[in-house]
């Protein structure tokens, strides 16, 4: 707008305020070089070294020799690990997000409700987000101890049998325990706080209008909470199944991957062919893979956006 | 028109107190649904906090304690000493200083770069600044693994492997897009008269940075700092390729490592008891800093987010 106003050719505009502009235009490049000089540095440039690294065979002590596919080739074709951990990995990003976004959100309407005390509720809440991971895995797998575990000490109560899981220790169990561990970290963390604030953001016209309609609790959250929540569950859904699919730290200390590769996911995979075995290449490769199914998810997750979510202030 | 409808039926809901008896009430019905929601929000705080409930009282635990069959709820004397044992055993002290000095001086950089950066795309015009600014953006996305091999061979051929430097050194490059769109959203928010008033009395863009902007954005530069603070001292996968000294860990790895050791112990008695008061002590500083700087910090998550 303003800037046809100054190149328009009818008014000549004095020689300063383009000696303005442009010196505006370079200080505010200068405040931006910092982080032109990171995205080199620290994103652009590894990105391209990565992508080339994965033709390449590399061990650090050998300069790499270009070896063309064979690192792509031998991950679909040969490594029995890739398509097991790609698979679990995403068993797992499916099963956590949408209970953790269906227990945020529940969490959040819980808070909603004016009730005395709510603080004390989002502290609580809130706090085991709070917790670093890694001392969440120590945690968790002290409470999942088999044998006097205070979990399987109240199966066994309940059931009234001497049989219980062994958790981080038994294959078929071992997920389903980082699965609840990551789900008591999420669903009281950020996502629930954002949907508290969706949830005040709703007008309350909408609901005004729909008890005139006759709505009762149910119509209401279908047909208006849940609506104008739409681009908040987006925003939550997107973060967190990248977050959720990145999982790497807490299955590293509670189960280091097994028992029996139960529980080896992608990001496991890569750290161990890049800095165990010091294939760079391969790994390389690998982490390019990734890139690239995250890449295609997260774009199909946003052209299927266009079909559900709503933006109350568009207009079409 | 609708309300004259309406309002007769209101009318009797609100009067059946006394037609239909105490049970079927308005007023009785919302008394039962206020205590079912009580009940639930109590019952999940509970579920929620268990994990540190337990945490707590097993820290308190002699180690032989933890393992007696059923287990016990509380010590029978509190073992106040495991606290002060995990300092023996490995180098607690050390680990902590480590994850206190990067996390403040990474905190430091990030956000003073952080805020220039936002400075520059939300208050200057310049070519390409919107492309760049959605670059930014798209970063978020970026899964660190993709750079990590590449920078580990970059720190290693310059001599920065077993140092802090692979993890101080980048936040002041910006920090990270999530930071510079948080600084950024605020001060687009800030009225630009202010700037053009500070700039007719003849003040520098790095001034009206200084003097200006920054004195209005406490909150938000505070909110900035305690959610990098925290993430730094949480962070695992970094410091645990980046550093190979057991004196040098961070809490992170270093709890980690000292789990790995708790079952094997060099004498006989398992260290679960003290592994457990470690995790009380990593996680301890987080909730004091969380409870400090609350107010703040929703604001600044729900900011986050909405905008998005």
């Amino acid at each position: 707008m303003s800037t046809k106003a100054i190149s328009s050719p009818r008014i000549p505009l004095p020689q300063w305020t383009k000696s303005l502009r442009a010196k505006e235009a370079i200080a505010g490049y200068i405040f931006l070089s910092p982080w032109l000089l990171g995205i080199i540095l620290f994103i652009v440039g590894p990105m391209m070294t990565s992508g080339f690294l994965s033709f390449t065979r590399y061990d650090m002590v050998n300069p790499p020799t270009f070896v063309g596919l064979k690192n792509f080739i031998e991950i679909f074709t040969k490594d029995r690990l890739f398509w097991p951990s790609l698979l679990l990995t995403f068993r797992y990003a499916l099963i956590v997000v949408p209970f953790s976004l269906v227990g945020a959100l529940s969490a959040a309407m819980l808070l909603n409700q004016a009730l005395r005390g709510t603080t004390w509720f989002r502290t609580f809440f809130f706090l085991p987000h709070l917790t670093p991971i890694v001392a969440a895995a120590v945690l968790w797998g002290w409470i999942f101890n088999a044998d006097v575990g205070p979990i399987n000490h109240w199966i066994r109560t309940i059931t009234g049998s001497s049989e219980a899981p062994g958790w981080f220790r038994d294959p078929d169990w071992a997920m389903t325990g980082l699965i609840i561990m990551a789900m008591w970290g999420a669903i009281g963390g950020n996502t629930m706080l954002i949907f508290l604030a969706g949830l005040q953001g709703v007008p309350q016209e909408l609901y005004d209008a729909a008890v005139v309609d006759g709505a009762g609790l149910w119509a209401k959250f279908r047909n208006v909470t849940l609506p104008m929540l739409t681009p908040t569950i987006f925003f939550n859904m997107v973060l967190g199944i990248i977050g959720a699919l990145r999982v790497f730290a807490a299955a590293y200390v509670a189960t280091q991957g097994g028992p029996a590769y139960s529980t080896w996911f992608y990001a496991l995979h890569i750290y161990t062919r890049a800095f165990q075995y010091f294939e760079m290449g391969y790994a390389s490769a690998l982490a390019w893979i990734f890139f690239f199914v995250l890449f295609v998810f997260t774009y199909v997750q946003f052209r299927q956006s266009r079909r559900w979510v709503y933006y109350a202030g568009e207009v079409d | 028109m609708t309300g004259d409808v309406i309002a007769p039926e209101r009318k009797q809901a609100g009067s059946g107190f006394q037609q239909v008896g105490l049970l079927q009430s308005a007023s009785f019905k919302s008394f039962l649904g206020r205590g079912i929601l009580y009940l639930v929000a109590i019952s999940s705080s509970a579920m929620f906090m268990f994990p540190f409930v337990w945490t707590v009282l097993s820290s308190l635990k002699t180690g032989g304690e933890l393992f007696t069959f059923p287990p016990t709820w509380f010590p029978e004397v509190a073992q106040y000493q495991n606290y002060p044992k995990v300092f023996e055993i490995v180098s607690w002290a050390a680990w902590t200083w480590n994850s206190t000095f990067v996390s403040i001086v990474s905190t430091f950089g990030a956000v003073l770069t952080a805020a220039l950066v936002g400075y520059s795309f939300a208050r200057f015009r310049y070519p390409a600044r919107d492309v760049l600014f959605m670059i930014t953006l798209s970063t978020m996305m970026l899964p660190v693994e993709v750079t990590l091999i590449p920078l580990y061979l970059m720190f290693a051929k310059i001599g920065w492997l077993d140092s802090y430097r692979p993890l101080i050194v980048p936040s002041f490059f910006g920090g990270s897009a999530f930071l510079i769109f948080l600084m950024r959203q605020f001060f687009m928010s800030i009225p630009i008269d202010l700037d053009e008033a500070a700039r007719i009395d003849g003040a520098n863009y790095l001034r009206i940075f200084w003097q200006i902007l920054i004195p209005l954005s406490i909150p938000v530069t505070a909110t900035a700092a305690v959610l990098t603070f925290m993430a730094q001292w949480n962070e695992f996968l970094q410091p645990f390729i980046f550093l190979n000294t057991k004196s040098k860990y961070t809490l992170a790895i270093g709890i980690r490592y000292f789990q790995a050791v708790a079952g094997f112990a060099d004498d006989t008695e398992p260290k679960y008891h003290l592994l457990m008061a470690a995790s009380v002590m990593m996680t301890a500083p987080i909730i004091i800093i969380f409870f400090l700087a609350q107010r703040y910090l929703v604001q600044g998550i729900v900011m986050s987010g909405i905008k998005g």
